[in-house]
């Protein structure tokens, strides 16, 4: 690694890779109909770039991108084997250049197709890890060397995973379009847990050390936020968004000065970014009258709660314990209702959500769910029955693949066992 | 693009000949052979006699081997297929849905090569 910083030209690419990509690459993908192809000729281009800008650095860098890249696809197609198979797709390149040329000289405008790319990459005829990366790849602009890294994958694994995917966008024929209408709500879903899932892996590590890998977080906002610019229709999406924020903004007061985690609960406020709270709640407090409410939407406002709260006792948890009630019967699941038994042990009483957490035990689908023994233990040890605590935290401190995890949940262990 | 649509099921699943059920499930198929040639979409379809008149050969070191049964001993077996012209998979997709055993069984949309010249 060089410690100069680097050369103009070079952090212009960077710049471009960085804000521009996805787009620019999205509009050759629809040009070309290939993913790869794209690519490849992006690439190349980049590497054009980097000799031809030290002299002088074109007014619209990414115009300039787009039009050596279709001069790179005539290239590469007329070198292919095929070459009177490709002739159509040559014609084709080659129309566009000539009608881009005629109408703007030499800054052609540059169509934005990134809500068709991120459809085709969250379709679920792709497999979800593969839906992942692509997106990360595509519209990110993450090197497949990052995103194997984020992903704890090997380089090799990723690379073939995404070779994989773009060929089967390619030979299966999966469409870059935006679904129709009939269609839309499902395939939107894929997009939204896409982004969520990117920003999960981010926020919490799975295994490892490593509590947060932020980068992953802030991608998933960054794309969140074009995808509210694409589609500002949709409820969903701002909602999803809100909840990144809320959540992010909580990022420094997960860990402590040792490094340990803590949880909610017991999080130093003062540590949490007030600015994006607020920017978080500001959305979902004009999102959620707009109708269709979602289980974004409610996590957002949940979650907005908890940001407004001056300390977990002082929170208002009888609109928490409400908003899950909700959340529950638009999207049943027993992690939803675990969480509304925590809300109603505040709201209500300890008893009321013991009650509630035993019912969910005893038909063991959060058997191996390491947040629902916490929570249990967490219960008993309130109720002052501090046998049934300790042997549920040990529960969840088997459960755990979080060190830092672990190391809280061991010392909350030590307290209901008295020493 | 041209797409085979196989049908899985389970032989036993789903209406059997016969039954009251039947001559609904059939006109089903009628009329979704219906739609899709109307469509300017079908290729070709078959149904497929049932697994106990299938037959399965082999050939090694040039011995000819044939047996009863089918290749695969599975839960669902092949039991016809549409081959259908479509734009993209989303469209082969929305065809494959209307197909009467996807609620039962299951559809699975395989691309057909297309050979260089």
């Amino acid at each position: 690694m060089s410690v100069m910083p680097p050369r103009p030209v070079e952090r212009v690419i960077q710049d471009i890779v960085r804000e521009e990509w996805g787009r620019i690459l999205a509009s050759l993908t629809k040009s070309f109909g290939d993913m790869q192809l794209a690519e490849d000729c992006l690439q190349d281009a980049m590497i054009i770039a980097m000799e031809h800008w030290q002299k002088v650095i074109p007014d619209v860098p990414a115009a300039w991108l787009i039009t050596t890249a279709r001069r790179k696809a005539i290239d590469r197609l007329r070198r292919d084997q095929n070459f009177v198979a490709k002739s159509k797709e040559i014609a084709y390149i080659t129309q566009l250049e000539q009608e881009e040329a005629m109408q703007h000289k030499d800054a052609p405008t540059i169509s934005d197709e990134r809500l068709q790319m991120i459809f085709t990459c969250c379709h679920p005829a792709l497999d979800e890890k593969a839906r992942i990366a692509l997106t990360l790849r595509t519209l990110g602009g993450l090197t497949t060397d990052e995103i194997a890294a984020a992903f704890l994958d090997k380089p090799k694994t990723m690379a073939q995973r995404l070779v994989r995917a773009k060929n089967k966008i390619k030979v299966a024929g999966i469409p870059y379009q935006v679904p129709e209408r009939d269609m839309l709500p499902e395939r939107l879903g894929s997009v939204l847990k896409v982004i969520y899932l990117i920003f999960n892996e981010g926020y919490s590590a799975r295994a490892g050390a490593s509590l947060m890998r932020i980068s992953l977080s802030n991608e998933a906002i960054r794309l969140a936020r074009i995808m509210t610019k694409l589609m500002p229709e949709i409820p969903e999406i701002s909602g999803l968004l809100s909840l990144m924020l809320i959540t992010d903004a909580r990022r420094y007061a997960r860990v402590d000065a040792s490094g340990n985690y803590v949880p909610l609960e017991h999080q130093d406020r003062g540590k949490w970014d007030k600015l994006q709270i607020e920017e978080g709640i500001d959305l979902i407090k004009k999102t959620l009258p707009r109708g269709a409410v979602g289980p974004y939407q409610l996590q957002a406002a949940i979650s907005g709660i908890h940001a407004e709260s001056k300390s977990w006792v002082e929170t208002d948890w009888s609109q928490i314990a409400a908003l899950y009630r909700i959340l529950n019967s638009v999207q049943p699941s027993p992690i939803v209702e675990m969480n509304f038994a925590v809300a109603l042990s505040y709201a209500d009483s300890v008893t009321a959500g013991l009650a509630k957490l035993d019912a969910i035990g005893k038909t063991g689908v959060l058997d191996n769910y390491q947040p629902f023994f916490a929570a249990r233990a967490d219960m008993y040890s309130r109720a002052g029955m501090n046998a049934r605590a300790a042997l549920d935290f040990d529960r969840a401190i088997n459960l755990s693949q979080n060190d830092l995890e672990r190391v809280f949940l061991m010392t909350k262990a030590r307290k209901v066992a008295g020493q | 693009m041209q797409y085979l649509l196989l049908i899985y099921s389970n032989e036993n699943d789903g209406p059997q000949p016969g039954t009251d059920e039947w001559p609904a499930f059939m006109k089903g198929y009628q009329d979704f052979t219906n739609k899709v040639r109307e469509d300017g979409k079908l290729v070709s379809a078959d149904a497929l006699q049932p697994i106990a008149t299938a037959s399965t050969l082999t050939v090694r070191d040039g011995k000819t081997e044939l047996v009863d049964g089918p290749f695969a001993e599975t839960k669902e077996q092949l039991g016809g297929y549409y081959l259908l012209d479509c734009a993209d998979l989303d469209e082969a997709a929305s065809y494959a849905a209307m197909i009467p055993t996807a609620t039962y069984g299951r559809i699975e949309i395989r691309p057909i090569i297309v050979w260089d010249e």
